[in-house]
């Protein structure tokens, strides 16, 4: 039942495409479009949300005619579809009420409007696939949708390039995953996933495919060092849709890495946790301190996604670390820890992008070093954005914090794990865990403080306005679900137990019935933790204080011009800039990890040129691993560029030699 | 009735630490003054400065948003919260399982960001330098402080401060490098999240060694006395957390009755006296350092709660 409403969903957004492509020049079809793909979100999101909640249901199947002939398409609805359908409509259904009244500022609808639903359904009808051939031709629409909402403002300097790559690494990643399946399904062939589930496959197949998939699902993901395109990519697609990649594409790719390692690969070996682990470490450290040293807001964002799938993957590694060795009860913790972070991430990356774009509407700006003081001007978009930065730095009381917190309880049990490699492996990856999330703060001081408080730097942010209520509702609804999350979270872990119980054939003890609504993993006397409680303290000792100061201290405020130990200054300029912002932590992190240098160069006394310092930054994972390869293809493409100039004779000659070449072979052959 | 006379016991455990932070501050004012061989303020003086920093007039900038107007109240709230979830003379108190120590840690983390937010929100180029110092030093104090709540709470199978302090009072814990080399770290990172000597200077006005008192600039009236009160409470919070988790003796458990509270008071005032002495002679005998070796210092004692943590990943187990 379920599965037909889901299926007839994504049939009225393949629907819209041809009125889009028909209209798109006019504001009625902008708003049928975002209305249509509004209202079948929402509705897929409540038949997802009920199936989750029901979780009485067994897996619904569903086959259809199309595709290839005698084969067809096979749509599957299991509880980790359904986490993955409800987190793909949630962000869905807030993008398009976003776009309702984002989509009048757009330049060029007609490049957006019929890609849009079109990428929604690509990304619903991946994680309903229940076949190879389906999942991997639906994996490749939404990248293809995807990559030409990328290319949405192809004229503006660095679109092309970011779609380029982009396209490169999407192709990279379907060869893996194709290449991946095909191990899967072996020389029998079936290539239906429960086909796939029943077949036996020795060890070093089964690593082979682990490897295919961390390539193909990974760099989908934006795990390091597979992650090079997407802070190109993400922020170059308009906002609404820079949204849906880093909140809900980078998760149908985990919906994909977990559907093949913890579902069809059989029971995974105790090294393949190892291997997550360490990716997962890397990429949430140098994804955050990436962040750090950047000045473009949407690019920031798109840089913590990539930090933000780092503790995605610590929390599926350390899963499948303790699943190898049948610990079911810490597998189930640390998976459900992951899944928990895979809903928040979607939530609040989702309204960080949004209000990026009000930013980035209202100003025309996405550089935060022209930015400043637009509290005064757009102050509930500040609001919004403030929110969303607390809940991505992992701050109680907001959601960010739980799943992180879950993690490090998963990370507490692993002394347990018998192999040597894990005792070492665990900590260390936790150290980073912890530097990631104190990075991050750091990072959303700077992103919240340098674009929205102070003064501004420059007219545009001295003139902008609010953004529309159509954007401002689709904010406030992820902010409250940022509060709901990390004040009830015993609600979402318990949506989560089926999904956990069929990863890991293990769930946590249900939230929902203990007293006060604490939430406890294990034990009570191991570790709690009620965010409600804590939200209800830190509301009653600030309206406390402020009662006590208003009833008894002094009320009167004078307004006057800032202190500044007596020396004010005359000109925004003078303020502290993102760049100076993040200098302490360059010299302490970047010199090993960028090697960052500064440069000085001072004029002599007497020369009235400005000093200026330069800060030079090296990619040292794109100086090892891609710019070999594009040297590589480079030259190789010099030389055999030569082939095109040629005499008549000499391709004559060309044909003459192949053919005497082929006719050896064949000869030797047989 | 009984979760009734709980959440008393709670309450006058918060109103204790509320009180009892500026008598803290100002305790350690006096001993530093006297190594000195000066006279010093009063003890009550925090108390004095308080009472008249309420009584005064506001002086805000103009640009001056509603966050730096909220920010004074959240930041004693997020403290105030931390501070009444540590263990001071009794442990399992009503609220204790709202937060473990890693909780408590993110706790400070949001009072830091709020604060961090406030440096930056008048635009000035000192309170930028604060915020960009502190966070700074907090990115790598953070996860050293995570690393030693993994080290303890590895060792007493619980990150809940109450079964630590419970597990650290038993018979199984013995001596430890690891709890050595956590103590130490943990003293380390005290030193810096509280601005005290050779990290910052609470004392000094001097622009550019400051680092939590520029954050701060911009701040007067009822606002800096708030903002006051939530630095010596954090103070408190640490020198509690170490006198829980390395000196838990004689701290009373929940449900003993007012008796065995009575008792166990002032034996933690004691704990925190002869802390808060240690904590004065250490700044006394120590140069301030510059802002670029505080990640040195800190550094280390990041290694050190790592390298605690990894012994015990390692030592226990199979």
């Amino acid at each position: 039942m379920a599965v037909e409403v889901l299926l007839w969903c994504i049939a009225a957004l393949l629907a819209t495409v041809p009125a889009a492509v028909a209209g798109a020049h006019r504001t009625p079809t902008t708003i049928l479009v975002y209305a249509i793909a509004l209202v079948v979100s929402t509705i897929a999101l409540g038949t997802v949300a009920w199936a989750l909640v029901a979780d009485a249901a067994p897996a619904q199947t569903l086959s259809l005619a199309i595709g290839l002939p005698w084969l067809g398409a096979h749509f599957r609805l299991d509880p980790l579809a359904a986490a993955f359908l409800a987190v793909v409509n949630l962000g869905g259904a807030a993008a398009s009420l976003y776009g309702l009244g984002y989509g009048r500022h757009e330049p060029e609808p007609a490049r957006v409007l019929p890609f849009f639903p079109a990428f929604l359904a690509g990304m619903n009808l991946v994680v309903l696939a229940d076949d190879a051939f389906t999942f991997l031709v639906t994996w490749e629409f939404m990248s293809l949708t995807s990559w030409a909402l990328v290319m949405a403002h192809h004229r503006q300097a660095g679109n092309a390039r970011a779609g380029y790559i982009y396209l490169l690494m999407a192709s990279l990643g379907t060869l893996a995953l194709l290449l991946s399946f095909g191990l899967l399904a072996g020389a029998s062939g079936g290539y239906a996933f429960d086909a796939i589930r029943h077949a036996q496959r020795p060890a070093t197949v089964a690593s082979a495919v682990l490897a295919l998939t961390l390539l193909g699902a990974g760099s989908k993901a934006g795990l390091v060092p597979l992650h090079v395109w997407l802070p190109l990519a993400h922020p170059a697609a308009p906002s609404h849709v820079s949204a849906l990649m880093s909140g809900v594409m980078t998760k149908v790719a985990v919906y994909g890495f977990i559907r093949i390692v913890f579902d069809l690969m059989g029971p995974p070996a105790w090294w393949s946790g190892g291997v997550v682990l360490l990716f997962g470490g890397a990429s949430a450290v140098l994804g955050v301190l990436h962040a750090l040293m950047e000045h473009d807001l949407k690019r920031l964002l798109a840089y913590h996604t990539v930090e933000n799938i780092g503790i995605i993957f610590i929390g599926l590694g350390l899963g499948l670390a303790f699943a190898a060795n049948d610990m079911r009860g810490p597998a189930a913790l640390a998976t459900t820890a992951a899944l928990f972070h895979v809903f928040n991430h979607s939530v609040f990356k989702s309204l960080l992008f949004l209000g990026a774009g009000a930013v980035l509407t209202a100003t025309g700006e996405r550089d935060m070093e022209r930015l400043g003081g637009l509290i005064h001007r757009m102050p509930y978009t500040a609001l919004a954005f403030l929110i969303g930065s607390a809940a991505i730095s992992a701050l109680p009381p907001f959601n960010g914090f739980v799943s992180e917190w879950l993690t490090f309880q998963a990370i507490l049990l692993s002394p347990q794990l018998p192999q040597w490699v894990l005792k070492f492996l665990v900590p260390a990856v936790g150290g980073l865990l912890a530097l990631s999330a104190a990075l991050a703060a750091a990072c959303f001081v700077k992103a919240f403080g340098i674009t929205f408080l102070g003064r501004a730097r420059t007219g545009v942010a001295q003139d902008a306005r609010e953004t529309d209520a159509f954007s401002l509702t689709a904010m406030f609804v992820l902010v409250v679900l940022c509060l709901a999350a990390g004040l009830l979270p015993g609600y979402f872990i318990d949506a989560l137990a089926p999904v956990v119980r069929d990863l890991v054939s293990a769930q946590m003890p249900r939230q929902a019935v203990i007293a006060w609504l604490t939430i406890v993993p294990i034990a009570e006397s191991r570790s709690s933790y009620n965010g409600l409680l804590l939200f209800v303290l830190i509301a009653v000792a600030a309206s406390l204080a402020r009662y006590v100061i208003r009833r008894w201290a002094s009320h009167s405020i004078r307004r006057s011009a800032p202190w500044d130990c007596g020396f004010p200054d005359a000109t925004p300029v003078t303020q502290y800039t993102a760049g100076s912002f993040a200098q302490p932590i360059r010299r302490v992190f970047g010199t090993v990890v960028f090697r960052a240098r500064e440069e000085i160069d001072m004029p002599r006394p007497g020369d009235a040129r400005p000093a200026q310092l330069h800060v030079r930054l090296h990619d040292r994972l794109w100086d090892a691993l891609y710019a070999p390869v594009a040297h590589l293809v480079d030259v190789t493409a010099d030389r055999v560029n030569r082939v095109q100039f040629l005499t008549i004779r000499g391709y004559l000659t060309l044909v003459f030699g192949t053919l005497v070449a082929l006719l050896v072979i064949l000869a030797v052959w047989q | 009735m009984a979760v009734i006379l709980d959440v008393l016991v709670q309450l006058g455990h918060s109103l204790l630490v509320l009180l009892l932070a500026p008598l803290l501050t100002g305790y350690l004012r006096k001993i530093k003054a006297h190594l000195l061989r000066r006279q010093g303020p009063d003890l009550i003086q925090p108390y004095r400065d308080l009472h008249k920093l309420l009584r005064k007039e506001v002086v805000l900038a103009h640009n001056a948003s509603w966050v730096f107007r909220a920010a004074p109240y959240l930041i004693f709230a997020t403290t105030w919260g931390a501070a009444a979830l540590v263990p001071t003379f009794a442990t399992g108190l009503a609220f204790s399982p709202a937060a473990d120590l890693i909780a408590i840690v993110a706790l400070l983390g949001s009072a830091r960001f709020v604060l961090a937010l406030s440096g930056l929100d008048v635009g000035t180029s000192f309170g930028g330098i604060g915020s960009s110092r502190e966070m700074m030093i907090a990115s790598l104090a953070e996860p050293a402080l995570l690393m030693i709540a993994f080290t303890v709470s590895l060792l007493a199978g619980s990150t809940q401060l109450s079964s630590v302090a419970a597990f650290m009072q038993g018979p199984t814990v013995g001596l430890r490098v690891s709890l050595a080399m956590a103590l130490v770290a943990l003293v380390m990172v005290a030193v810096a999240e509280n601005a005290r000597i050779p990290v910052d200077n609470p004392a000094t006005h001097l622009e550019l060694t400051m680092v939590h008192e520029a954050m701060i600039l911009e701040y007067s009236g009822r606002h800096l006395a708030v903002i006051e009160a939530s630095a010596s409470l954090k103070l408190l919070l640490y020198l509690s957390i170490i006198v829980c988790v390395f000196a838990p003796w004689g701290v009373a458990v929940a449900g003993q009755g007012l008796a065995a509270y009575a008792a166990s008071l002032p034996l933690y005032v004691i704990k925190v006296a002869v802390a808060g002495f240690l904590l004065a002679v250490f700044e006394s005998v120590i140069a301030k350092m510059r802002v670029f070796r505080v990640s040195e210092f800190l550094g280390a004692a990041l290694m050190l709660a790592l390298l605690a943590a990894l012994l015990l990943f390692v030592s226990r187990g199979v």
